[in-house]
């Protein structure tokens, strides 16, 4: 039965990220566009500052693809096949859970699967290091900033995996009602507590040398030598909405492939048993 | 009785579904093929690179990457 539920959680993650595709065209691109052409402007204002100073002039490195691939083709294939990932891991997640979560129903199950995926997979990692559009985010830590996103996924992972445990083993004390609730609060506290002790990218050693203390790696004001402010910040209203409707397209694919799974895990589950029940009659009898 | 694969039926709580080695297998290398496709295209060409000094998957998963919460350049 397990290669039933890969095959559908992979097609169902197709359409999901088919789905989140349609969403980012729409509502991220501009927004995207917005963080390329204020990287663009401040490019062109650090190279005046630097021409004034007699510094040599950083040239801009040429992209192999043109900006149109990228916003169409390109953000298509990669939610696509994100949205393929993510389904055939929500596959396995469901066949491991299916029996091991108490009296919860095939439908229901996908829906908590699902959302166990959002929570692991993104929005918990998100908390601590959120989505960034393109001019935010300096080359030198791109290591740095990799390994603490993929940390924080993996003890989203586990914490959330121990939890379920967590909670079942104390169901038969506390009922699955309170034993949900107190299995909820201990990941919130484990996780909490390893969110406080992650550095903020800001504190990257690099960045504290290269740009002094800041919280995160956004760009300030780029001054001239008097201190005067030459070119803006990043626009906090484009960071704003890159982010929600990061959250929101994510929102979308594991909803839909809750959504979708649902009825498919039901149908393969019950008529699973209804043949296993028809040919174990028999022997039973 | 034969219903070690689907144990629980008919209480309408979800069954065992799993049986063997060969389900471990299909489950690892689903596991694996989910994993790859998450590395492509969130990490490659990035902190690290399979193809060496090349960027063609990076930038064309540029803005995907961005959006999906990957750290980026």
């Amino acid at each position: 039965m397990e290669r039933q539920f890969i095959v559908r959680g992979m097609l169902v993650g197709a359409f999901a990220g088919l789905l989140a595709f349609v969403f980012a065209r729409i509502f991220a691109e501009p927004r995207i566009q917005d963080a390329i052409d204020y990287e663009g402007g401040r490019d062109e204002a650090q190279s005046l500052l630097d021409r004034a100073a007699g510094l040599p002039v950083a040239h801009e490195h040429a992209d192999p693809f043109s900006r149109a691939v990228q916003g169409s083709v390109g953000i298509g294939v990669g939610i696509i096949v994100f949205g393929i990932a993510m389904g055939a891991l929500y596959g396995v997640a469901y066949a491991l859970a299916c029996g091991r979560t108490g009296g919860v129903k095939p439908r229901a199950l996908a829906l908590l699967v699902a959302a166990g995926g959002f929570l692991a997979l993104y929005l918990i990692p998100f908390i601590k290091y959120p989505a960034n559009p393109p001019a935010i985010g300096h080359e030198e830590t791109i290591r740095d900033r990799s390994g603490l996103y993929l940390l924080m996924v993996g003890v989203s992972i586990v914490v959330l995996v121990a939890g379920a445990w967590f909670g079942q083993r104390l169901k038969p004390r506390f009922g699955a009602w309170n034993a949900s609730l107190l299995a909820a609060l201990a990941c919130a506290v484990v996780l909490g507590a390893v969110m406080l002790v992650l550095p903020s990218l800001g504190e990257l050693s690099a960045n504290v040398r290269e740009f002094g203390r800041y919280a995160t790696e956004t760009p300030q004001p780029l001054t001239d030598p008097q201190g005067k402010i030459v070119y803006p910040g990043f626009p906090a209203d484009t960071l704003f909405e890159f982010r929600l409707y990061s959250v929101a397209a994510q929102a979308i694919l594991w909803a839909t492939i809750g959504l979708c799974f649902a009825p498919l895990a039901e149908r393969l589950l019950t008529s699973g048993s209804a043949r296993s029940k028809r040919t174990a009659e028999p022997v039973g009898a | 009785m034969s219903t070690s694969t689907v144990q629980g039926a008919g209480t309408g709580a979800t069954p065992v579904v799993l049986d063997g080695t060969r389900a471990a297998l299909w489950l690892f290398g689903t596991v694996l093929l989910g994993v790859a496709l998450y590395y492509f295209i969130g990490i490659d060409q990035g902190a690290t690179s399979i193809f060496g000094n090349d960027t063609h998957v990076h930038e064309f998963v540029h803005d995907a990457r961005h959006f999906l919460g990957f750290p980026c350049h």
